[in-house]
């Protein structure tokens, strides 16, 4: 028997590779265009409901419309510590476009010394208290601190591990996800 | 998963660091395949040295140029030394600038050179796989076969071991090739075609992938052409080697 031409063996390779990208189609829905609940980028953001330091009640889901900065942190962590000042210097520039959330994870903290900090460096912003640690959970938080940006319909944009995040940083990330905002 | 590394008070992120372990194993064996005539170990070392600086500079320059507001106040922060301030594709595109430059420059044979970066290509993809493994990225879809491992709150195919037994497959067949001189390209093109076609096959079991018109992976479409292409230069290069002409 005459060996295959190796042109023709190309060829059907090329048209093998062609049938699987048709096959192997996707559903959008099955993809991360399919918005399953995860704390990664592309996934939509789960929702939790804490109360914060100054006892009001917050709800991920009712800040939808505008982007959301979640920042988990505890005091005893020092790139967290370091870090909260530039995150309230974005705060007071952008408190009217963008949500900021700065998570104490309070099931591994104490009230008293969270308190501390937060007098000590004068911070505005809302500071929701995860007691039982159910937000840290399903954020899947497993070093402090950790960040997570989602824009304007509830989707982790990036998910930012570990500190300190600059100023300049957290600028850029604010203006990409309020260009993205309809 | 294992995306950081923590050494009492230093925390690495693992995937980083698996691929500067892929970077410096690459290079060493890269430099014990390099064929007798053409690039030197120093000139290998230089390049990669020299793209590597290119390469950070215009991902810089790039993103700086992209979103000069921000630095417009504060141009210091154009030194942050923060590495999501980078722009991928402009410190690509520099890296290739200055590789090429600096090929032109010492008179480096242009396919003789990618050849000779192939088997630090071949085991960068490798590192690649693991780093995605310990970052949780490039996840697989969900799954009930046996072998699906739990990964952001399903279980889903293990699409990163997919990738690095592939990548471990195309660089066991590319090593016993190395060295040889037969055509130049050959090497590099085969890894290419052969990197291509294992995108394209896993492509399929991804969770994460981006859709581009009647529901495509987009990943499988560049991968085809990437194929495509390769296994064209390939042909294209073997009939002028046939005709007598080795087309350096």
């Amino acid at each position: 028997m005459q060996p295959i031409p190796r042109r023709i063996l190309m060829v059907g390779l090329l048209l093998l590779g062609l049938t699987w990208a048709w096959l192997s189609r996707a559903d959008p829905a099955l993809v991360t265009g399919g918005l399953a609940p995860a704390p990664q980028a592309g996934f939509l953001a789960p929702d939790f409901t804490l109360e914060t330091i100054t006892g009001e009640t917050v709800s991920l889901s009712a800040l939808r419309g505008q982007p959301v900065i979640i920042n988990f942190w505890a005091s005893w962590c020092p790139p967290c510590r370091a870090e909260m000042p530039a995150l309230q210097a974005v705060y007071d520039d952008y408190k009217d476009q963008v949500a900021i959330l700065a998570v104490n994870a309070a099931s591994q903290d104490t009230l008293s010394d969270a308190l501390a900090f937060l007098n000590e460096i004068g911070l505005t912003i809302p500071v929701p208290l995860d007691t039982g640690g159910t937000a840290q959970r399903l954020y899947a938080v497993t070093s402090l601190p950790t960040t997570f940006f989602i824009d304007a319909d509830g989707v982790v944009s990036e998910v930012v591990v570990g500190g300190p995040m600059t100023e300049a940083g957290l600028r850029a990330r604010i203006e990409s996800l309020l260009e993205a905002t309809p | 998963m294992l995306p950081i590394l923590q050494i009492g008070p230093l925390a690495l992120r693992t995937s980083g660091l698996l691929l500067l372990i892929g970077v410096y194993l690459g290079l060493g064996l890269a430099e014990r395949r390099l064929p007798k005539e053409g690039l030197t170990p120093n000139q290998l070392y230089n390049l990669t040295f020299l793209a590597a600086i290119a390469g950070v500079l215009g991902a810089r320059l790039f993103f700086v140029a992209q979103n000069f507001s921000l630095f417009r106040n504060s141009p210091l922060n154009v030194f942050s030394l923060d590495a999501s301030l980078l722009d991928p594709f402009g410190g690509i595109a520099a890296a290739l600038i200055a590789s090429l430059i600096y090929g032109q420059r010492k008179g480096l044979a242009f396919w003789s050179t990618l050849d000779a970066f192939t088997p630090a290509l071949a085991v960068f993809a490798v590192f690649v796989g693991l780093a995605h493994l310990a970052s949780g990225q490039a996840f697989g879809a969900p799954t009930t076969l046996p072998w699906g491992i739990n990964l952001w709150g399903a279980t889903r195919h293990p699409s990163q071991i997919y990738e690095t037994l592939a990548a471990l497959v195309i660089l066991a067949f590319l090593w016993r090739r190395s060295g040889r001189q037969d055509m130049p390209g050959r090497l590099f093109l085969l890894f290419i075609v052969m990197s291509a076609g294992a995108r394209l096959l896993l492509e399929a079991w991804r969770g994460d992938s981006s859709l581009t018109l009647g529901g495509l992976r987009l990943a499988q479409v560049i991968a085809w052409a990437m194929m495509a292409g390769g296994i064209f230069l390939l042909e294209r290069k073997s009939a002028v080697l046939a005709s007598g002409n080795t087309g350096e």
